[in-house]
């Protein structure tokens, strides 16, 4: 299914970005990626996270130094050095963090980088003026509101003015609609459309499909820093061309995995509600049952619900209705510890701020969670000795590779730091395990590691839930599929997992359709959700 | 990996020395100085002996910084040196009077180290310290017990009402900070003021000996033994004022030592301290943990109160402290939070604080404890990063020079 390159060079290109390489240590976030926009329209820069969408636009927006490539705009070659740069030649960027000074008002905000006042404010003139830009493109916003008092949808529209009265003709909007309420979403689609036929361009970064297949005339795909479908028009696009380019599909490797043999039910959940950090619905009645010697995949786009999931699971965040269970007893948002003691463990998406502490030792690493019992605590008293030795065992048992146990863990390579998360989690021998991304950012000899020390675990009579975004590790270590969608279970996948047919059913729940019976249905009737009409219905056959 | 983390990038390169890829430059990305520093996070742990190394050079540095100072105010800084050394370490009554002074030090520097551990940031000791000086006093002026008790009970009990005291005021911002995130910093210091003057009160108003701003005289039954009082059997210690609070604030330091690093709560405090979220992932209860820290540290300061109340005024009166709360945030700093390395920090304050009677203008001190604080404050960026010189428009760009 090879889409179309686009090729046509007419008029100015307002952005260009040719060849572009941009490396982080240990990762490669932009390997050769070319990238143009043409005046007047919309954009989509669709991926993954991680896939490189951001550090991209962070490179044209002057943030970030590209290693190698160029960019030009219409048709000149440029260099950024600040984005202070980038907003002279016209490219303004809104973050998904606003930059914005809460304690000071709308249009104060909007004069911030300005040079225009010199020395006097002239505030009232101003305030007149951008009630008048806000007017123009459909954003109402009260000029002389302090900016801590508007909600999310206002901040960002007030960014947008920002980036407006600075003169951007070229706007790179950061996955904008992840903070929005669905009304706020219609309402900023609606200001997008108005700024695109005033001659405005907009690069629209996002991972959600439906919403680019509403708002963008063109798209790019990115999979892990590299570019699977280059400005490809809209028309003729299927939903599911564009999740198989987004999510890609590599050979699996085949682990010996032994039948499944499930046993009693060890985790339980009923119809779980949830917020996330900003307040909004991430969980809406999420129920299902993890049985001992199971392993259960959730698959899913990231930021459906899988990491709040996990969280309310095992006590780290608020449950507002449902139950859990773990092994029959209700641990429904009973503190973290009283998880911990019955036997669950949780390997965390985010290794350096959660799953481990980065300045402590190895040894003071591996212990978090057992420190409290003989035979590291005796009482009161920590036997150093004795947690040093353990730390000994671990090491070699798992194969951390460091100096010493001594070692701070932030020098740790990612891989060794995992197995680090994994041993203490391991070791003491769980009756659940949640593990999310267990085996993100890993190279191929690292990941073969965790899935066997996982697969170790599941023979031994763990229950385990695997949340991940690869298809390929869902395959390799699931004994069934589940799928999240916007807090919800979208359907579950049984039997011979990896076939392709799977595969195009996953990819179609992951964006939003639901499988009841064995059939997917397309959910149209999404209250305020701007999901486009018009998309085919089903599933759809390819070549 | 997070994209929109900033700059994670390996090098942070201060003039622009790279020639861009393409395009012309902006003008401003030109450098005319053929050298350039750069620098690097450090990605291997430093020798153990790195940090001494860079704490010993941070006070060297200020050292000759001071000298700079003091010749330009007309001294000769040699000379300035070798008499706050001889005025502080010169003879053992001097030293004793060294040590007078570092004793409260040692505990408010232990007082702070312990929050500052937890990176809960007491900057109250200060408040702390005059509440357990009020606790311990309360003892005998209201009176809590009688005159004529014995020693043997009158000093613990003040001991104990001096911590007692010091650790209420601790709660109080702790609780804040644990209930409603109120932030300890403000907290803390605004809660100093309420001390000084809730002590002003009593000294004024209640306690007041013939109308001075004072308290009359404890009995001698509730001083601290000083080591002059055993002259009698060993003439040397004659004259000597050090007193039994440095046995008391040794043993604070060993005690503070067992909490940090062979406890389960020193565990904890070291956890919660480095990443708060890793504590509560691993089931730990911060809130309970910052407000017995809190508490703890307030109980350290207020038995410095005590201890200098007891061992050296021998009674209520406003100028108790000549900044050790404050002294002590910069103690604990210097010692890197260590309680081994607070004893000899302090002893240095202790120097520098009893120079400030000899030497003249008295700020000099004063400025040098300053100035220390500066350096080492400074010094801790070479701990993160390593600094490299390098050629500019040599070949690429990561080579070290």
């Amino acid at each position: 299914m090879p889409p179309p390159m686009s090729t046509d060079n007419t008029a100015i290109c307002p952005v260009k970005m040719v060849g572009i390489v941009k490396r982080f240590p240990g990762i490669l976030a932009n390997d050769h990626v070319d990238f143009d926009l043409r005046k007047g329209e919309i954009h989509a820069l669709l991926g993954e996270n991680g896939a490189g969408k951001s550090t991209l636009m962070n490179v044209l927006a002057g943030l970030y130094r590209q290693e190698g490539g160029t960019i030009l705009v219409n048709n000149k070659p440029v260099s950024f050095s600040s984005p202070r740069d980038a907003i002279k030649a016209g490219i303004g960027m809104v973050h998904q963090h606003f930059m914005l000074v809460p304690s000071q008002t709308v249009t104060e905000n909007i004069l911030l980088g300005m040079e225009e006042p010199r020395f006097f404010l002239r505030l009232k003139e101003f305030d007149a003026k951008v009630a008048e830009l806000g007017e123009r493109f459909g954003m109402q916003v009260d000029p002389r509101a302090k900016v801590w008092q508007l909600s999310v949808g206002e901040q960002q529209r007030v960014e947008l003015l920002k980036m407006l009265t600075l003169g951007a003709q070229v706007l790179i909007m950061d996955e904008p609609t992840a903070v929005l309420a669905p009304q706020e979403i219609e309402a900023l689609f609606v200001t997008l459309r108005a700024m695109v036929a005033e001659g405005k361009s907009i690069i629209f970064i996002s991972h959600k499909l439906q919403e680019v297949m509403a708002i963008a005339d063109r798209v790019t795909v990115l999979r892990k820093g590299k570019v699977t479908a280059a400005g490809v028009k809209m028309e003729g696009v299927t939903r599911q061309e564009l999740a198989r380019l987004m999510v890609g599909r590599d050979v699996l490797f085949k682990l010996d995995k032994t039948p499944c043999n499930p046993g009693e039910p060890v985790l339980t959940l009923e119809d779980v509600y949830a917020e996330n950090d900003k307040g909004l619905p991430s969980l809406r009645g999420v129920s299902f049952q993890v049985r001992a010697g199971e392993v259960v995949g959730l698959a899913g786009v990231a930021g459906n619900g899988q990491v709040e999931l996990t969280q309310v699971i095992n006590g780290l965040r608020r449950c507002t209705q449902g139950q859990v269970r773990l092994n029959g007893k209700e641990i429904t948002n009973r503190p973290v510890l009283q998880a911990i003691q019955s036997g669950m463990s949780y390997i965390p998406e985010d290794r350096t701020h959660v799953g481990s502490s980065p300045n402590l030792s190895i040894t003071d690493n591996v212990i978090m969670k057992s420190y409290r019992q003989p035979p590291i605590a005796h009482g009161w008293v920590l036997d150093g000795a004795k947690a040093e030795h353990i730390a000994g065992e671990l090491k070699d048992a798992y194969e951390i590779i460091a100096p010493t146990i001594h070692t701070p863990v932030r020098l740790l390579s990612g891989g060794n730091l995992q197995r680090v998360i994994l041993a203490r989690e391991i070791s003491g021998h769980p009756t659940f395990i949640a593990a999310v991304q267990p085996t993100r950012g890993l190279d191929v000899g690292a990941i073969e590691g965790v899935h066997r020390l996982l697969l170790a675990q599941r023979e031994a009579g763990a229950a385990i839930l695997l949340v991940s975004e690869e298809l390929e590790e869902l395959f390799s270590l699931s004994d069934r599929i589940l799928v999240i969608y916007e807090g919800r279970i979208m359907g579950e996948i049984t039997g011979e997992l990896d076939t392709s047919a799977n595969v195009e059913t996953i990819g179609l729940m992951m964006t939003g359709s639901q499988y009841v019976s064995g059939a997917l249905k397309e959910e149209m009737n999404r209250g305020g959700e701007n999901i486009s009409p018009g998309q085919p219905q089903g599933m759809v056959q390819h070549d | 990996m997070t994209d929109d983390e900033l700059t994670p990038d390996g090098k942070v390169t201060l003039p622009e020395g790279q020639a861009p890829l393409a395009g012309p430059t902006n003008g401003r990305g030109k450098s005319r100085f053929p050298f350039r520093i750069y620098l690097e996070p450090r990605l291997q742990e430093p020798p153990r002996w790195y940090p001494f190394a860079i704490s010993f050079g941070a006070v060297a540095i200020a050292l000759f910084f001071g000298g700079i100072v003091i010749a330009f105010a007309g001294g000769n800084p040699f000379a300035s040196y070798a008499h706050i050394a001889r005025a502080s370490f010169g003879s053992l009554g001097v030293f004793s009077d060294t040590i007078v002074k570092a004793t409260p030090l040692i505990l408010v520097g232990l007082a702070c180290s312990l929050a500052f551990r937890m990176k809960l940031w007491n900057i109250g000791a200060e408040g702390q310290f005059f509440l357990g000086a009020f606790g311990a006093s309360a003892v005998v002026l209201l009176p809590i017990l009688p005159e004529n008790t014995s020693p043997w009970i009158f000093i613990p009990v003040m001991m104990l009402f001096g911590i007692l005291a010091g650790a209420l005021w601790g709660f109080v911002p702790g609780f804040l900070k644990a209930k409603y995130n109120v932030n300890e910093i403000i907290s803390t210091l605004m809660m100093n003021y309420i001390a000084v003057h809730w002590n002003n009160f009593f000294i004024f108003a209640v306690w007041s000996d013939g109308g001075f701003q004072m308290s009359p005289v404890f009995p001698r039954t509730a001083w601290l033994p000083r080591l002059t009082d055993y002259a009698e059997q060993f003439p040397i210690l004659r004259g000597l004022t050090a007193h039994l609070g440095l046995i008391m604030a040794l043993a604070a330091v060993l005690v503070v030592w067992f909490i940090l690093y062979r406890s389960r709560w020193g565990y904890e405090i070291r956890l919660i301290g480095d990443n708060p979220k890793a504590a509560r992932y691993a089931g730990l209860n911060i809130q309970r943990n910052t407000i017995l820290v809190m508490m703890v540290s307030g109980a350290l300061a207020g038995l410095a109160g005590m201890s200098e109340i007891t061992g050296v005024v021998h009674r209520l009166q406003g100028a108790i402290s000549p900044g050790y709360g404050f002294t002590g945030i910069i103690i604990a700093w210097l010692a890197k939070l260590n309680p081994f390395a607070t004893v000899l920090v302090s002893i240095l304050f202790g120097a520098l604080i009893l120079a400030g009677r000899e030497i003249q203008p008295s700020g000099i001190p004063k400025m040098i404890q300053g100035i220390i604080l500066v350096c080492l404050i400074a010094s801790d960026f070479l701990m993160r990063y390593r600094v490299g010189i390098e050629r500019v428009g040599a070949e690429p760009t990561g080579e070290e020079a």
